[in-house]
């Protein structure tokens, strides 16, 4: 039987000790003698979350497959358990075999959103390997980062040996390789550092350079040595039903955020709203086959043994054979006594009917995310949803017996007056309205609209990477206004309003668009205690401000400033395929208030055909 | 056909609560495609009914659940298409068939549970072995017991059907279920009591060893191991 790193009487004495002995159903236990590599994969945040994350349980089954690679599992131990392994010096572990990171080859990091940068630091600390890492030693894991906030790795670039810039499936196993040769040979850390930087979509931060204009903007980003590539290009799958996926997901004990099979029908999104990230990075739009993903969700409902399905991808509605996939998955399902979570569709005569066939539609509610509340402002940030849409979908929906209706918006955004603010009210009591228009004896009482506004945070690869961002100030006025109109509609009663906190979306602002420059400040910010930023229970705005005036940041920099159009950005070294001519474009589009077509609709030309096929390629 | 399974907890299981470990079974009986019934209505479930659950930290040779087939398969057969797919620290014993009816129930009947207790190592209560006899011998045993609303004197000597030193550690038999249910804990608390000195935390290591109903024949009572209510399925 395994030894836990952690005695009884640490386990009793935290919250969920779950979280921290491993043993789950489908982890992967390997003879540590009979591998060459150790990989620990890391989620910097607690169990219950990263476990929900599909792309390590895809990168996880994926370097097991190989038999000289043994892939575990690590996670942010929780503040309760952070503390004692601090008291008592007890070295961060990995969940299948207990042992410290500090042994491993490898510890690869997902980065999924800002909030998680001192958690980073966090894991790095406890598994007792240097924060920086030009002081690392040649005993030390190889420090690697993922995930869409590699986009922008600058910020965190001091803390890390490689990114890998895109999609996991496509050139790990080379690096892999590469690894177990040199170690075999017994090459030191910066000369495999140096090979791995020539491998496509992998970044060596130690090997490039900025230096900065007077008025503190980039002036160049160098390669330092010969054979270091001035570009690195965003690595994308494009066999979408040949890539390796798991079938045999680790099944948690303790209920994860998702808990369930997640079935991933595409990558990418045709539809180009311009303060979308992913809608960028992820171009171009590739689906799986409808075939493919039947025989899929199967094969992992009988692996997992989950009692709830659901569909992953950024806008499942333009999946091209998603009736066929819903239809074939209700019926499958059915037999089977399994759920289906419906990923939110547009609303329509089909969608309606297959929500009314897997919801309880007197507790269900309809969602929609219209992000702006006038006409105006959708064409700026080109989400194509109309307001007559939106209102014949709610009184489609009405009829058929649903009462709740869930908006989302964005405040902050560019070009945003008042008037768009006091538009989110407009078009929640448009709603409540066309729902009292149904004759009372045949509804069924109140309806209930609930409006949410998340904060806009520009982000590097959209079009909206040169505009400036809100203060908190301007934030928190602007949900003022929206929450004095909807008080002051006729159905007030049925609406209500909910607004996201302000001053993580300030720091998340700073860091989303940041550079080397911020590195110093996220220690300091760690130090002073922050972590799990991303929890509003542990988020000390505090320390962030402290640290940030310690380090002599000017803050106002990173968000308010309008970067000109021939600025050169931190994280313009990366290719993703999509040109910053054509983003630049689109940013005019935008102050022009011009809508730009779907791809699906025309191409727009944004440089993605250059990968050779997805919806680039169709028809 | 109504089914009862016994299965032993051990090892690192010990942690996972005992809601979670409903969870686990409900998703390994899915694993193991078993032909198990689901309830009527929006959203079905599985009909299973655990018996006495199990505190976090303890482990076990012998938890129950029941649960409701809708075709006969053999004991052999369930027992070993559910232990494809356990875990380490979690093995399914034994599958029976039991009576229909809701009397029948594991839930229900449970009325007393064997336990044995030891003490991690330097944290024994000095001279227990000596004294087991004499406390086990007390005509009442009065511990303070906190309720929602106060603390109350309550007399567990009732509730303590066996004591004795076994081997290393202590062996008991209590009450348990619905009626009247004795933590093996309060027990060594009030023997450290006797013993007048105090329990350090995390002193005990306990595992529960069998789960019993009380059965009556001929106007006397007997307890009677869970398991042995069920029949072998040829």
């Amino acid at each position: 039987m395994r030894k836990l790193a952690l005695s009884d009487e640490i386990l009793m004495s935290v919250d969920k000790p779950a979280r921290y002995i491993g043993n789950e159903v489908n982890a992967v236990m390997k003879d540590k003698e009979q591998v060459d590599i150790r990989f620990a994969m890391c989620f910097p945040d607690v169990y219950e979350i990263g476990m929900s994350y599909l792309g390590i349980q895809i990168l996880y089954d994926m370097f097991n497959r190989r038999e000289d690679v043994w892939c575990e599992r690590v996670y942010s131990p929780w503040p309760d358990l952070d503390a004692v392994m601090r008291k008592k010096h007890i070295p961060l572990f990995a969940l299948e075999s207990q042992d410290p990171i500090r042994e491993f080859d490898f510890l690869g990091i997902t980065l999924q959103y800002e909030m998680c940068y001192t958690n980073v630091l966090q894991v790095l600390d406890l598994s007792g390997i240097p924060l920086y890492a030009q002081e690392r030693g040649e005993d030390c894991p190889i420090v690697m980062g993922g995930g869409p906030c590699s986009y922008n790795p600058e910020p965190l670039a001091p803390f890390f040996d490689l990114f890998y810039i895109g999609e996991g499936e496509t050139v790990f196993d080379e690096l892999l390789d590469l690894y177990k040769g040199m170690k075999a040979k017994g090459a030191s850390r910066r000369e495999f550092l140096k090979e791995a930087a020539r491998i496509p979509g992998i970044y060596a931060p130690a090997f490039y350079e900025p230096s900065y204009h007077q008025d503190g903007t980039l002036a160049a980003f160098t390669p330092l040595e010969e054979g270091i590539p001035q570009k690195i290009t965003k690595q994308v799958v494009m066999d979408m039903d040949h890539v390796c996926y798991p079938e045999k997901l680790v099944v948690p004990f303790i209920k994860a955020t998702q808990d369930r099979v997640v079935l991933e029908i595409q990558r990418g999104c045709i539809r180009g709203c311009r303060f979308c990230q992913a809608g960028q990075i992820y171009r171009p739009t590739r689906e799986k086959s409808v075939e493919y993903l039947k025989e899929l969700a199967l094969r992992m409902l009988k692996a997992t043994g989950h009692e709830e399905i659901s569909l992953s991808s950024l806008s499942s509605s333009d999946y091209s054979a998603l009736q066929e996939l819903v239809n074939f998955l209700i019926e499958e399902c059915k037999k089977r006594y399994v759920n289906i979570s419906l990923p939110s569709l547009r609303i329509d005569a089909f969608s309606l009917d297959v929500m009314g066939k897997v919801q309880d539609v007197k507790k269900s509610s309809l969602t929609f995310a219209p992000e702006a509340g006038t006409q105006r402002m959708r064409d700026v940030i080109n989400k194509g949803l109309t307001e007559e849409v939106i209102l014949e979908g709610a009184g489609k929906a009405f009829e058929g017996g649903w009462t709740k209706v869930k908006l989302y918006f964005m405040l902050g955004l560019p070009t945003e007056t008042e008037e768009d603010c006091r538009g989110i009210a407009h078009l929640a009591e448009k709603i409540a309205k066309r729902y009292y228009e149904i004759p009372k004896e045949q509804r069924n009482g109140k309806c209930q609209i609930t409006a949410s506004t998340s904060f806009f945070v520009p982000k590097p690869f959209t079009p909206f990477q040169w505009a400036p961002m809100c203060r908190e100030e301007e934030f928190l006025e602007k949900a003022r206004i929206v929450r004095e109109e909807i008080h002051a509609q006729l159905n007030q009663k049925s609406i209500r309003y909910n607004w996201h906190e302000a001053d993580v979306t300030v720091l998340e602002g700073i860091l989303a668009r940041g550079d080397r420059r911020i590195a110093p400040a996220i220690v300091r910010a760690y130090e002073n205690g922050a972590l799990f930023d991303a929890w509003s229970e542990t988020f000390h705005p505090e320390y962030w401000r402290e640290a940030f005036a310690h380090c002599g940041i000017d803050t106002d920099f990173y968000t308010v400033r309008e970067r000109g159009e021939e600025e050169l950005f931190p994280w313009d070294f990366i290719d993703i395929g999509v040109t910053k001519d054509f983003l630049l474009r689109e940013w005019k589009r935008a102050r022009q208030e011009k809508v730009t077509p779907n791809c699906r609709a025309a191409c727009s030309g944004c440089g993605a055909k250059c990968f050779g096929g997805g919806v680039c390629y169709e028809g | 056909m109504k089914v009862r399974v016994k299965f032993a907890k051990t090892g690192a299981m010990k942690f996972i609560g005992h809601l979670d470990i409903m969870r686990f079974f409900q998703k390994a009986i899915r694993r193991a495609e078993l032909p198990v019934a689901f309830s009527e209505g929006f959203s079905p479930h599985m009909i299973m009914s655990f018996a006495a659950p199990l505190g976090v930290g303890i482990t076990s040779a012998g938890e129950y659940f029941d649960m409701e087939l809708t075709q006969e398969l053999p004991s052999r057969e369930l027992k070993e298409r559910l232990n494809r797919q356990m875990v380490e620290g979690m093995e399914v014993l034994s599958v029976r068939r039991i009576p229909e009816g809701k009397a029948s129930k594991a839930m229900s009947l449970v009325a007393a549970a064997d336990y044995l207790v030891s003490f991690r190592e330097g944290m024994e209560l000095t001279g227990w072995r000596e004294k087991i006899a004499e406390f086990y011998g007390q005509d009442s045993i009065v511990i303070m017991r906190k309720t929602k609303r106060s603390e109350k004197e309550t007399d567990i000597r009732p509730w303590i059907l066996q004591l004795e030193a076994r081997g290393e550690g202590i062996f008991m038999r209590v009450s348990q279920g619905s009626v009247h249910n004795l933590k093996p804990e309060l027990v060594l608390e009030a023997f450290a009591r006797f013993l007048g000195q105090e329990l350090a935390p995390m002193a005990l290591l306990i595992q529960r060893l069998e789960v019993y109903a009380e059965l009556e024949e001929q106007g006397e009572k007997r307890l009677c191991p869970l398991e042995d209510l069920g029949e072998n399925i040829e």
